[in-house]
């Protein structure tokens, strides 16, 4: 199968008009000892044959797994609208929305995106979008360092998702900084240290909320400290919380980063997921990344383009604000529709839903008649951590045999953690879920 | 059109997800942990948002309904069946970190990953490939960091990174953000990279050389091989831009030419599609001496002939992502190398360079050609005169067709840069043949029209300059 409209005819009108013999002579250019020296694929398929190779391939994948697994990732229910608006071709395939005029649907949206995340998120500015989750929170940091110039300290509490911190390192590895990670105290950030740490060295201070633990916190204190040296703030979100949570604006944050994935964005192994990013009015110029601004036409029109390009590599080159072009623009609107679609109550429904279905599973596991002991009691959102009295990968391991996904083991990721096991819920789990889950885990401690 | 959040009501209702809660507010965290009042998200029915984000669906031009040869992004078309694949829940609800667990759980997602980094280090000749990076900037950065990580092995000292004057801005943009210098190498009158200057600023401060082949003015540089003996000689890297190689599958292989790191535009050579600005995906592709370096995890093949992650992160520049790239992206762009084979490659390539050469062929007497002789895949041609190049780009939306790049590459006045693709038919070719030619004469006849244009869009002309002096980004009333 291939997709080329040529027929014969056409290709011997075109190379006619063109002046040369064969397609083949187009490639003259390249010398002989150049070219490929291997080019060894399979051939080429039918339609009907490469449909049968993808249910061959979705059948390997396991199927009914129950999942209990967040880490910032987690299942949620998503509205019908969203995939039908999405999937239109009309936002499906175009590119970057350079030229406005023939662009006006999808900046428009990119316009109504930023908007929306401003009001979930109580920050003045938003950009229309970058990789993910950590990436946006890598990008945070490098804004934080333009920002605050020759300050070259960067202070991230352990609370924040360790895949994150992971990316963080690698962005900035070989920019001459320091960073510091501050290991939290009961589950939450260690507020005396992290404002001990914070001096006139310091950039940002990074912090999650609710953090990887899924514990809930208020961070006001610690973003007034760290103003009070001149360093910045920032808080990584979770998107969906913010229906019910203190929001990073009301907490005074500089800057505030998330994974969208939870506003109508599949799971998907792993991406395309959605970095937000947003801030302060005034470090507008130094976002990075596409954002839509509104714009007048000759005739007093009101319409949008893409804004302050100024700050973007296509113009700056090497003094841009970031390396950013392709983003997630159609992981954004789905986002948009999301949050259009379930609206502004719906969508505080939803952020309850999470909140009271965490806490319910926390309350029936701690009711089991098993030696589980629940480290946290403070106030959850999404999921919250479990001590199991064995190793909780190897339970892991057990569990999926069951076809249930049982949460993820913290010993990967917080040396001497082994027997913690970080356990979500979210508005889609049912009290049957519940019962297999609290089936399986007195199951799995009886043997 | 309105804005989403100047149609709502208050107390309209959306989608109804949780049905009604059960419990209040004695269930909710203590006041100081929550939010002051609900967050102003529109309230509007279902059918309202539905019409709205039609509606404005319609003010968009899309591969889908328009010609679209945007110089350097090759918008060719994204077959439906690649959805297919894509939307089907055995791959949707897959959670990523069920890799980390139990690989058979996932086992037909690791084979698509594993597959698809053996046929992008076949089609790239190089020795591994990363999927991890989610846009082709993406990729550049991780590979701008192996490049430090090879040169810190080595203790070398490096400081600069060459880029051609013609490139895309990604690559100095990615050079500085892995803490390098950029040197600038400007482009001959044949359209090729000046050689002597290049000799003249390679220096043992170098620690790569960044370049694209065909480059951004669709020319093919037959001395590359000369330009990699050049920087090795310096032990600098070669690092190829794929962005442009749909010119060439099966013709040429960046590892064969020496170069030692790849990195590829799924979303452009293989067909995924844009999104109106990503998702995308970059995955990196280097030589057998910098594989140890690349992203982790990595998918392998384990002892039974299954698949597995390798989670060896000893000398890796470590994760760029959360988990392993964006998977459906990947997913669709295996299926439409499964789909097109070696043949079907080979020959979109060679469609996408006939169609390219058309073209050039055809405007060659009405626009000023500043590399004439045979394009790639794309062709260049400079507007002369001041304005005009945003003028024919206003021109030809009224008529219906997306216009190609302008005013990139920068070293080209008043650049207008032509990317048909391989999809695209004689009709369609012919019928913008025809269309540029009418503004090449309007040029001169009647530039008053061209000026004026578009007329037939929602808005006109854009005032960018004030847009940009005082920003509206957010709504607020």
């Amino acid at each position: 199968m291939n997709y080329t409209p040529h027929t014969e005819e056409d290709i011997k009108k075109m190379l006619k008009s063109i002046g040369v013999s064969c397609v083949e002579e187009l490639f003259d250019v390249i010398p002989q000892e150049l070219r490929a020296q291997s080019f060894e694929l399979p051939e080429s398929m039918s339609e009907q044959g490469v449909s049968k190779e993808i249910e061959r391939l979705l059948s390997l994948n396991g199927s009914g797994i129950r999942n209990f697994a967040g880490g910032g990732f987690y299942d949620h229910y998503i509205p019908s609208a969203v995939d039908f608006l999405s999937s239109r071709s009309e936002f499906y395939t175009p590119y970057t929305p350079y030229q406005s005029e023939c662009s006006q649907g999808t900046l428009q949206a990119l316009y109504e995106y930023q908007s929306a995340i401003c009001r979930l998120t109580g920050m003045d500015v938003s950009n229309a979008s970058v990789y993910d989750g950590g990436t946006a929170a890598a990008e945070a940091v490098l804004m934080a360092l333009n920002i605050t110039r020759n300050r070259r300290k960067i202070i991230i509490d352990s609370g924040v998702n360790p895949l994150y911190r992971e990316i963080i390192h690698t962005y900035t590895e070989n920019l001459n900084i320091e960073i510091v990670e501050v290991d939290s105290i009961n589950y939450r950030a260690d507020r005396k240290k992290l404002k001990g740490l914070t001096d006139k060295d310091t950039a940002a201070v990074l912090l999650q909320n609710p953090n990887f633990f899924g514990a809930v916190d208020d961070y006001t204190d610690i973003v007034a400290a760290a103003a009070e040296n001149g360093a910045l703030s920032i808080l990584l979100f979770y998107p969906v919380s913010l229906g019910v949570l203190k929001t990073p604006g009301e907490m005074g944050f500089d800057i505030a980063a998330g994974e969208g994935q939870s506003l109508g964005i599949p799971l998907s192994f792993g991406g395309p997921y959605l970095g937000i990013l947003a801030a302060c009015k005034k470090y507008l110029r130094k976002l990075p990344g596409r954002i839509a601004g509104a714009a007048q036409d000759s005739n007093g029109r009101r319409g949008y383009v893409l804004s302050m390009q100024a700050r973007e590599q296509h113009i700056r080159r090497e003094k841009a604000t970031s390396n950013i072009c392709t983003n997630q623009n159609l992981m954004a609107l789905r986002a948009l529709l999301y949050m259009v679609l379930t609206g502004k109550s719906g969508f505080v429904n939803v952020s309850k839903k999470n909140l009271m279905a965490a806490a319910k599973l926390k309350e029936t596991i701690a009711a089991l008649k098993t030696e589980i002991e629940i480290p946290f009691y403070g106030p959850v959102y999404n999921e919250f951590v479990i001590k199991l009295p064995v190793d909780a990968r190897a339970a892991v391991k057990k569990m999926l045999q069951q076809k249930i996904l049982a949460g993820v083991p913290l010993g990967d990721f917080y040396p001497g953690r082994q027997n913690e096991l970080l356990v979500c819920a979210t508005e889609s789990s049912s009290d049957e879920d519940f019962k297999l889950y609290t089936d399986a885990l007195e199951n799995l401690l009886k043997l | 059109m309105k804005l989403i959040f100047q149609k709502s009501v208050k107390s309209r209702k959306g989608v109804d997800i949780t049905g009604a809660l059960q419990g209040g507010t004695e269930k909710l965290p203590e006041a100081k942990y929550l939010r002051h009042s609900p967050a102003e998200l529109p309230e509007v029915s279902e059918l309202e948002a539905v019409r709205h984000y039609v509606g404005l669906s319609r003010q968009n031009f899309s591969v889908d309904t328009n010609f679209y040869p945007l110089g350097s992004c090759t918008m060719k078309y994204n077959p439906k069946i690649l959805e297919k694949a894509a939307s089907a829940d055995a791959f949707t609800g897959l959670h990523p970190i069920l890799g980390f667990y139990s690989c058979e759980s996932c086992a037909g997602a690791l084979e698509v990953l594993y597959r698809m980094q053996e046929f992008l280090s076949e089609i790239t000749g190089m020795h591994s490939t990363s999927l991890q990076p989610m846009a082709g900037a993406h990729g550049e950065l991780a590979g701008m960091l192996m490049v430090r990580k090879y040169h810190r092995k080595k203790r070398n000292n490096k400081k600069f990174i060459i880029v051609p004057d013609e490139s895309h801005g990604t690559n100095p943009a990615s050079a500085a953000m892995a803490g390098y210098g950029v040197v600038t190498i400007p482009t001959g009158p044949d359209g090729l990279l000046d050689i002597d200057i290049l000799r003249e600023k390679l220096s043992g401060e170098t620690a790569a050389v960044i370049l694209t082949c065909p480059n951004t003015v669709g020319k093919f540089d037959p001395r590359i091989k000369q330009i990699s003996s050049l920087a090795r000689s310096r032990d600098a890297l070669m690092y190829y831009d794929g962005a442009n190689m749909n010119a060439i599958m099966g013709k040429v292989r960046p590892g064969d030419l020496g170069f030692d790191i790849v990195h590829l535009n799924l979303h452009k050579t293989f067909a995924t599609p844009h999104g109106g600005g990503g998702p995308g995906a970059g995955p990196v592709g280097v030589t057998k001496e910098l594989s140890e370096y690349l992203p982790y995890p990595r998918v392998v093949k384990d002892e039974d002939d299954g698949f597995a992650l390798s989670f060896d992160r000893k000398k890796s520049i470590g994760r760029i992502a959360p988990f392993y790239g964006n998977f459906s992206v990947i997913l669709k762009a295996f299926i439409y190398i499964v789909l097109l084979g070696k043949e079907g490659l080979k020959d979109a390539s060679e469609k996408a360079v006939l169609n390219a050469n058309y073209i050039m062929k055809n405007l060659n007497a009405s626009f000023n050609n500043p590399y004439p002789g045979h394009c790639m895949h794309e062709c260049v041609f400079s507007a002369s005169e001041p304005g005009m190049a945003m003028n024919i780009a206003k021109y030809l939306i009224d008529n219906n067709i997306h216009p190609p790049t302008v005013y990139f590459p920068l070293i080209v006045k008043e650049a207008l840069m032509i990317e048909p693709t391989e999809t695209e038919s004689l009709q369609t070719l012919d019928n913008f043949i025809d269309l540029m030619r009418k503004a090449s004469e309007l040029m001169k006849k009647d530039p008053q029209r061209l000026q004026d244009s578009p007329v037939s869009m929602p808005v006109g002309r854009l005032d960018e300059v004030s847009a940009a002096r005082q920003p509206d980004v957010n709504f607020t009333s």
